[in-house]
Formats: C-alpha cells, structure tokens, sequence
C-alpha cells in the first residue's frame, strides 16, 4: 500500500465512512417496501382468501363442511396417519443421528445424502414406488390379495407413504446439532457409571430436546400436509381412504368452494400454528445456548 | 464389509443398535420402493424405454417442468436475497412476524396452497381479474404453473442466505469503505462474493423442489396435455391408465435428475460450510 493510500485513510470522515457501510434512507425504504410487497402478494395474499372463502357463505356453511361426516372422517383418518408416521420418523431419526453423530464409519457422507433422498424424490414417484409393490400387479400384490390384507387403496398404503415422505425430518435437524455437540458429555457420563440407556435419557435427550422438538413439529405439519403421495395409493374412497387433502381437492373439484375452503382453513391454522410453535423453539434454543455460554465463561 | 462398519472402537455404546435400525429402516420405506421402481422400469426395452420417455407429450412435459421450475427459481434468488437482506440489516415493526411467516410454503399443506393460488389468479380472481382485463391468461396457463413454483420454493433462498448474512464481518465492510469503496462496490465485491456459495445453495434447493411437485400445481395448471401439464401429472396420467412400465420409466428418469440435484446441493453446501468456517 502506498503512503499516499495510507494518507487517505486517515482523512475518509466518519460521516462519509457510515455512508459507505449503510444504504441511504431512500434505499432502505424502497428495498423493505420492495420484500414486503414480495412476501404480501405470495405469502399473506394466498392466507388471506383461505379464510377469506371459507367465511364467504357465513359461520352455518363453514360449520357444516368441517363436521360433515366424510370431513370428521378425512380429519381422522389424517390424524391416524400423522400419529403413525411421527413417531417411526422419531424412533428413526433418534437412532440414524446417534450413529452417524457419535461413532466413525466408512460411507458417512453417502448415508446422510440418502437419509435426504426422500425429500428430493417427487411424492408422486413415492406413491408409484409403493403401488408397484403393494398394488394388485405389484411384487406383493398377488401375497396381500390372497391373505386378504389391503395395502394400497387403504389405511397402510397411505401410512407407509406418509412415512416416506416426512422419512428425514426429524434425523435433519438432529445430524448436525449431535455433531457439533460430540460425544465428551457421554463419555463423562458412562466414565461415572451410568449405562447407555441412562446416558441417552439424561445426557443427550435433554441437550437435543429442542431440535427434536422443531424436527417433530416439522414432520407432522408434512404428515399432515401430504397430498401428491397419498393421492396416488388412496384411491379417495370418500369416509374410507380419503385424507384432509384429498377430501379438499374432491370439493373443490365438485366446485363446493366454501366448504374446500373451510376445510383447508383447518389445516392453515395448522401451517400458522407449526410456525408459531417453530419460532417459540428457535427463540428457547438460542436462550439455552445463550445460557450456556455464559455458564461457560464464568468457569 | 468395509461400507457403514465402525472404524475405530468409541467408548459409546449401541452402534451396533443403532446403525442396525437406521440401514433397515432406510432399506424398507427408501431402498426397497425406489428399487421397485427402477426395475419395473427395466421390464422395458431399451427401445421402448427410450420411446416412452421421448414422446412428444413427455418432451413438452419436462420443457414445461424444468422450463417454469427454472423461472421460478430465479425469481427467488433475486427475491430471495432481497428478503434476507432486508430481515437481516433493517428494522421494521412485525419484523419478527414476518420472518416467522416466510416459512409459510414450508408448512402450508400444497393442496391448499393451490387452491388458493388458483382462487387469487383466477380470471375472477382477486388478483387474476386486473391480468385478464389486460388479456393476459395467469392461472391455466405456464404463468400460473410458475406461481405456484415460485411460492413453493419462496423460504430456500431465504433460509440459506439469512444465516451467512447474519455472520458476515461488519469490519469487513467498514475496511472497504475506508479503503475509499462506496457502497455499491462493496456490495459487489465484498459482500456478494461471500453469499455466492448460499445463493447457490438456496437456487438449487427451491429448483429440486419445484421439479417434484405436483399439489400446489395440478389446481393452477389447468392440466392441459403438451400445454400445461407437468411431469408428475403425465406420470400419474399413465398411472390411471394402468400403464406400469410407462409410468415407472417416466419416474426413473426423474429420480435420477433429482438424484443428481441431491449430490450437487450436497457439494455445494459443503463448499458454503467451508467458506463461511474459512471467513471466521
């Protein structure tokens, strides 16, 4: 750098230096107006006219299309679905993060990008999978069909589907926070006796509560959401094998737009309620972590 | 059996558990269904394979597909970035809210999403009407298919550009100011480089993701064959006419693309987790 370089630098004003490292008032303005007006047309915009529908014929109509019996039943039967498929993904994920985060083996990387395979597969090509095996011409259709036992077409089908599709949710979030916690707490914790099982329940459950958590409220919202998959292996049997979703898509298609609307107004307080419950987690997780730290310093 | 076995012995009990459950639950929900379908697809020819997949109704198809998931991520790369500039360096009330809401396409079930989109954009539509006033066609149409992609693919650019935003070094910015740089250089030459990576990262998510969907989009496509119909509708068109092999070759060719995307986005934020580790 030369000494006429090094002489500037020294005259830059501090009013000129702010200028230089912050946007003008106008530009501040137009660029917050420019997000704001982004995220109003495509987020709150599409929020609003669900609500805004399923009110259109008044509180009498909304009421009915929610409690009609094929709705309650397409509620249930979501729910059935979601309380299946949850806990196997938890089960699942607790398990593929406590390998992969506390041992070293061979073939890591290429265990964690098919762990995410499921996401990145089209739901329909999930659905079409699961046909060919379950399905009446599938490898095992000919095996079901004999014994008698339904899979596709059927409250299984749309489970097994419903597990692929939220498969990696829960193991996403906890991978990465069990690898940057290690393996020295559990170390410590079997050094002064306890067992594994007890190591897991006090040691590592408690320090990836909220992770697990946010990877479980995740997975339900996708369990619950899940319509591409389903639709392929359910054959939207009306109170039989027809999920929120797809009983949305049957009213709308017969163009009974209040009640389609009211029914998907049920699962957008759900949208609004997984993302009410994901912020609260992200804001006591940082507060953990914040506490902890400082717990840190003071030693 | 050197592939998933332990390499050095841990203190840490239930590898064997563990590692047991993961590779047999993999196995049956991913490995066994996706392979069902690789080998259905197999039951083809060559010949017949290739001619399935060439058909002038599958080529308009991925042209439609990869075409209107292309648009779609671009618009949220630019949007994207604005987003997560705007969260991250300005001040507004309900900010919170609102960053709390981009994760909205997230949680929102496709289905309602489509039909809301299709309600909005609608001839008669809230927002539809002012486009068909000026005879522009939004929802049945390749625009409308390319809303809905834009709404589903909305939060990645967002998500992977916030956190490296956040971390990126003040001083950095005022060394460049002082060293006589405005604020568009150092924009250009100091900030953006370092989001590359992120942008990136972001793009190819909300692609992999748009070219899979089907909910938000069977509503707002109008499903017009050669015109408005994407990939996975033409898949479960040939899957309504019991046509197996067919279906399942048109899916193979999507799972290996979406396979690839996969590894690419894998490099590609183990590109962005070593910059951002390097800047530290």
């Amino acid at each position: 750098m030369s000494v006429i370089e090094l002489n500037s630098l020294n005259t830059v004003p501090a009013a000129q230096l702010r200028k230089a490292t912050a946007e003008p008032l106008w530009l501040r303005w137009l660029l917050t107006a420019l997000a704001l007006g982004f995220l109003t047309l495509f987020l709150l915009l599409p929020l609003v006219i669900v609500f805004g529908e399923a009110f259109a014929k008044g509180w009498g109509v909304y009421l009915a299309a929610i409690t009609e019996p094929a709705a309650a039943h397409a509620i249930k039967l979501t729910l059935i679905a979601a309380l299946i498929a949850v806990p196997c993904n938890v089960i699942f994920g607790l398990a593929a993060s406590w390998a992969i985060a506390k041992f070293r083996f061979s073939g890591k990387q290429l265990l964690i990008t098919l762990i995410d395979l499921p996401i990145a597969v089209s739901p329909v090509i999930a659905g079409l999978s699961f046909m060919l095996i379950f399905g009446a011409r599938g490898w095992w259709g000919e095996w079901l069909n004999e014994h008698d036992l339904g899979v596709m077409f059927a409250v299984p089908g749309i489970v097994l589907v419903t597990i692929f599709i939220t498969f990696p949710y829960v193991a996403r979030e906890l991978i990465p926070l069990m690898q940057e916690q290690g393996r020295e707490q559990e170390e410590a914790a079997l050094t002064l006796g306890a067992n594994g099982w007890q190591t897991f329940w006090r040691v590592t459950l408690p320090s990836i509560k909220w992770a697990l958590l946010y990877g479980i409220i995740l997975c339900n919202a996708r369990a619950m959401g899940e319509f591409g998959a389903v639709s392929v292996v359910s054959g939207k049997i009306r109170e039989q094998t027809n999920t929120m979703p797809l009983h949305i898509e049957i009213l709308y298609n017969e163009y009974q737009f209040a009640a389609a609307f009211a029914v998907s107004s049920l699962l957008a307080l759900l949208a609004l309620l997984t993302l009410l419950l994901k912020s609260t987690l992200e804001w006591r997780a940082a507060k953990d972590y914040a506490e902890a730290a400082r717990l840190r310093q003071v030693e | 059996m050197g592939f998933f076995s332990k390499r050095k012995k841990s203190v840490l009990p239930g590898f064997g558990l563990s590692m047991g459950f993961t590779t047999f639950y993999l196995s049956l929900i991913v490995f066994i269904p996706l392979s069902a379908l690789l080998l259905k697809s197999f039951e083809l020819s060559l010949a017949d394979f290739w001619q399935v997949v060439t058909t002038e109704r599958a080529i308009a198809s991925y042209q439609l597909t990869f075409g209107a998931s292309l648009v779609a991520a671009l618009v949220n790369l630019v949007f994207g970035l604005l987003v997560a500039w705007v969260l991250v360096r300005y001040s507004f009330p309900g900010k919170k809210v609102v960053d709390a809401l981009v994760d909205l396409p997230f949680a929102l079930p496709t289905a309602v999403a489509g039909i809301a989109l299709t309600a909005l954009y609608a001839p008669n539509g809230w927002i539809g009407q002012y486009f068909h006033a000026l005879g522009i066609k939004v929802a049945y149409s390749a625009f409308g298919v390319t809303l809905a992609l834009i709404f589903i693919g909305l939060p990645f650019v967002v998500r992977t550009v916030q956190p490296v935003l956040e971390d990126i070094d003040k001083e950095l910015e005022e060394a460049a100011a002082s060293l006589g740089a405005n604020r568009l250089q150092t924009f250009c030459r100091v900030i953006f480089p370092a989001l590359i990576p992120s942008l990136l990262t972001g793009f190819a998510l909300a692609f992999a993701r748009a070219i899979g969907e089907y909910g938000s989009v069977v509503f707002i496509s109008g499903n017009m064959p050669f015109r408005t119909e994407i990939t996975p509708l033409l898949i479960m068109s040939r899957l309504e006419q019991y046509d197996y092999a067919g279906a399942a070759a048109l899916g193979t060719v999507m799972l290996l693309i979406s396979f690839l995307l996969l590894l690419l986005i894998n490099a590609l934020q183990h590109w962005s987790n070593q910059r951002q580790g390097g800047a530290k």
